[in-house]
């Protein structure tokens, strides 16, 4: 308050709220339970509360970063929860057949084999979006419905159950103290952002958001970027439902990755990443994930139904699209100042553009 | 001379264009009823279409909804949660004692009371359909679920009644009172989509909101309205399940949407808005019934291939309507 310039920027930054409800969610949590924040170390691995959101919030940052640069071309992926459980039904069946379970070439075939079926299953969504143009949200409708009745035709209905160590050690497997789901997030996180932030593919990315036949007409050849982001996509999710599926050490066509559609487009949006495309936030996404996961976890904390967890969720995803939304803003700050004159719009409102 | 040219090329490719995806729906579903008919010789009793009404009324009901949101190119994630919850309150309710009577209106007036907040959230402060109307999917999926972890059976005299009563010819053949109520709502959408003010806005608004805006046409009021509508379809749904399945149960109706969604996109209505018909998506919801008939009479084939043969379904009609260059935005 001291310096109301530096707070301005601070209350009007993108990440502000997100953030402010994350804190405050893990400050509740502190309050209800005073051990929350505490961090074991116990048989050279760290455990806690904080270690385990981080933990299984790894799936969720990996489909997030995927859907970030599918929402930021202007489409959106509904078909990455079933490719995850597409790619985690193929590994654990690839697996299942194995003579020893064990044996770590066994393991890595099968992680490419699911990574190669997920990367076709991407590619025919690019196809369909780029080539034939296709409204994406219906396009990747196909895969997500056409893909579970896949991923039970894969498992034959049945859980597939596996015991194999190196497989399991994805999910819940450690390294240097922290699980080691944690690090192929954060690799994975590292990746995209040093390929787009760090060359031109993200601009690229965005300017085929804002306007797609724009960029075509600059020189960007927006097709290949528009297939690329769902082939991208359809990469994280696999390794997203390789982690899912390896945490279980089983497959189930039906149950693996239910929902994570939607929980990955709400953590995009979350993040500051507008649904019309055009711009992104790589660091927002991951922070919309951890959002999404802390909750989940308060609920169970707090000894709430899993179920009724969804209204919490409900509530939290209106509360935080309704400050980020310009109009809401602009009645509220019109209502609390209204001598101060028009106040600045601090984000131009974007224009919906026929993508 | 060139009005008249144009004009004589418009009536000869307006009617196919428009009609081409029902039409094509229409033969699709005469074909799979052909299959059966060849395959199996209990599919030719009339008993087997009247089923296929009996099982998917609630589905018909909430497709109609769904239609009028997709006509104004917006979408509706939550009727699904919404068909649960509003079986859930009811059944709920009726444990508690209440009058059946005032069941039925409270449980009615769940659905278009969430779709109209809903409606407001999305004209008013301009957020994404797609994520309002999740949260929605959310928020009713939680209820279900705060009102009881498990199914609740209904045992009221009126809902068992409604479930079993027929109305059939004296051979034997028969429909429920559901069909009935789902037809109902059927003529009324039509009748709506077709003839009133409304209607005409809703397919004005689907083909450019920006122009129906300038025209000053109620955008707004209009927009609210269709979420309005697809929430008391989803009501009226969820009445129907109830009286169907005779109990509430939390978890049912979870992945509706999108039956109901391709449903309306196999009738043959463009997703972006703005074109499509309420008999296309009867169509649609037979097309999805008959499927599932097929396949419980095959018998060897197994659930899931309804959702992989609904997904090629679905690839093919949008490939369809691609085709034969309907507009997409």
């Amino acid at each position: 308050m001291s310096d109301p310039k530096a707070y301005r920027a601070l209350t009007t930054h993108r990440l502000f709220w997100p953030v402010v409800v994350l804190v405050g969610m893990l400050a509740a949590n502190t309050v209800y339970r005073p051990g929350f924040l505490s961090v074991q170390m116990r048989d050279g691995h760290l455990y806690g509360s904080l270690v385990d959101i981080l933990r299984l919030s790894a799936p969720l940052i990996l489909v997030a970063l995927g859907m970030t640069l599918v929402i930021a071309t202007g489409g959106i992926d509904l078909s990455v929860g079933s490719l995850c459980a597409i790619s985690g039904a193929i590994a654990c069946l690839y697996i299942s057949r194995q003579p020893d379970q064990n044996s770590v070439g066994g393991v890595l075939t099968a992680l490419a084999l699911g990574l190669g079926v997920a990367l076709v299953l991407g590619a025919w969504n690019g196809v369909l979006v780029a080539v034939i143009g296709i409204q994406p949200i219906i396009a990747t409708l196909i895969l997500m419905v056409a893909g579970r009745g896949l991923a039970q035709l894969i498992t034959e209905g049945q859980i597939l159950t596996i015991n194999s160590g190196p497989y399991k050690a994805i999910g819940v497997g450690h390294l240097l103290t922290l699980p080691l789901a944690i690090f192929l997030a954060l690799a994975a996180a590292l990746l995209v952002a040093a390929v787009t932030r760090r060359t031109a593919l993200g601009l690229i990315i965005e300017s085929v958001g804002g306007n797609a036949q724009a960029s075509r007409l600059a020189g960007i050849r927006s097709g290949r970027i528009t297939f690329l982001v769902y082939v991208i996509s359809a990469a994280c999710a696999a390794v997203a439902g390789f982690m899912m599926t390896a945490n279980v050490s089983s497959a189930d066509g039906n149950a693996a990755g239910l929902w994570v559609e939607l929980d990955a487009i709400l953590a995009v949006v979350i993040g500051g990443t507008s649904l019309a495309g055009g711009r992104f936030s790589l660091g927002g996404t991951i922070l919309g994930a951890l959002l999404i996961q802390t909750l989940t976890t308060t609920v169970y904390a707090m000894n709430i139904s899993p179920q009724t967890s969804l209204l919490f969720k409900a509530v939290v995803v209106i509360a935080v699209c309704l400050i980020q939304a310009p109009g809401f803003r602009a009645r509220f700050t019109r209502r609390r100042a209204p001598a101060a004159g028009p106040t600045p719009v601090s984000e131009q409102p974007k224009e919906q553009v026929p993508a | 001379m060139t009005t008249l040219s144009l004009l004589a090329a418009r009536t000869r490719s307006r009617l196919p264009r428009r009609h081409v995806p029902v039409l094509a729906t229409l033969v699709l579903l005469l074909v799979l009823y052909g299959v059966g008919v060849s395959q199996y010789r209990a599919f030719s009793n009339i008993q087997v279409v009247f089923n296929v009404f009996i099982d998917n009324g609630f589905l018909l009901v909430v497709a109609v909804g769904m239609t009028f949101v997709i006509l104004t190119g917006g979408i509706d994630l939550s009727v699904g949660s919404v068909v649960a919850m509003t079986a859930m309150v009811s059944a709920f309710l009726l444990r508690e004692g209440l009058p059946a009577a005032l069941v039925l209106i409270i449980a009615l007036l769940i659905g278009p009371t969430l779709g109209f907040l809903m409606g407001c959230v999305i004209h008013f402060f301009d957020i994404q359909p797609f994520i309002v109307t999740l949260a929605g999917m959310f928020f009713a999926r939680g209820m279900c679920t705060f009102i009881s972890g498990s199914s609740i059976p209904i045992t009221d005299g009126f809902w068992t009644r409604m479930s079993q009563q027929r109305i059939g010819n004296p051979s034997g053949n028969f429909v429920s009172i559901s069909v009935l109520i789902a037809f109902a709502v059927v003529a009324v959408a039509a009748y709506t989509l077709a003839y009133t003010r409304l209607g005409r806005n809703v397919y004005a608004i689907g083909g450019n909101s920006q122009s129906a805006l300038l025209m000053g046409l109620p955008v707004g009021r209009t927009r609210i309205a269709v979420y309005t509508i697809s929430g008391l379809c989803a009501a009226i749904g969820g009445i129907l399940l109830s009286f169907y399945t005779l109990s509430g149960a939390p978890l049912i109706g979870v992945g509706m949407e999108l039956d109901v969604i391709a449903a309306v996109v196999i009738g043959g209505t463009v997703l972006t808005g703005g074109s499509g018909y309420v008999f296309g998506t009867v169509l649609g919801v037979l097309v999805l019934g008959v499927i599932q008939t097929l396949i419980t009479f095959d018998g060897s084939l197994n659930s899931w291939w309804t959702k992989i043969v609904i997904g090629g379904l679905l690839f093919a009609f949008i490939l369809l309507q691609r085709l034969i260059g309907i507009r997409y935005k």
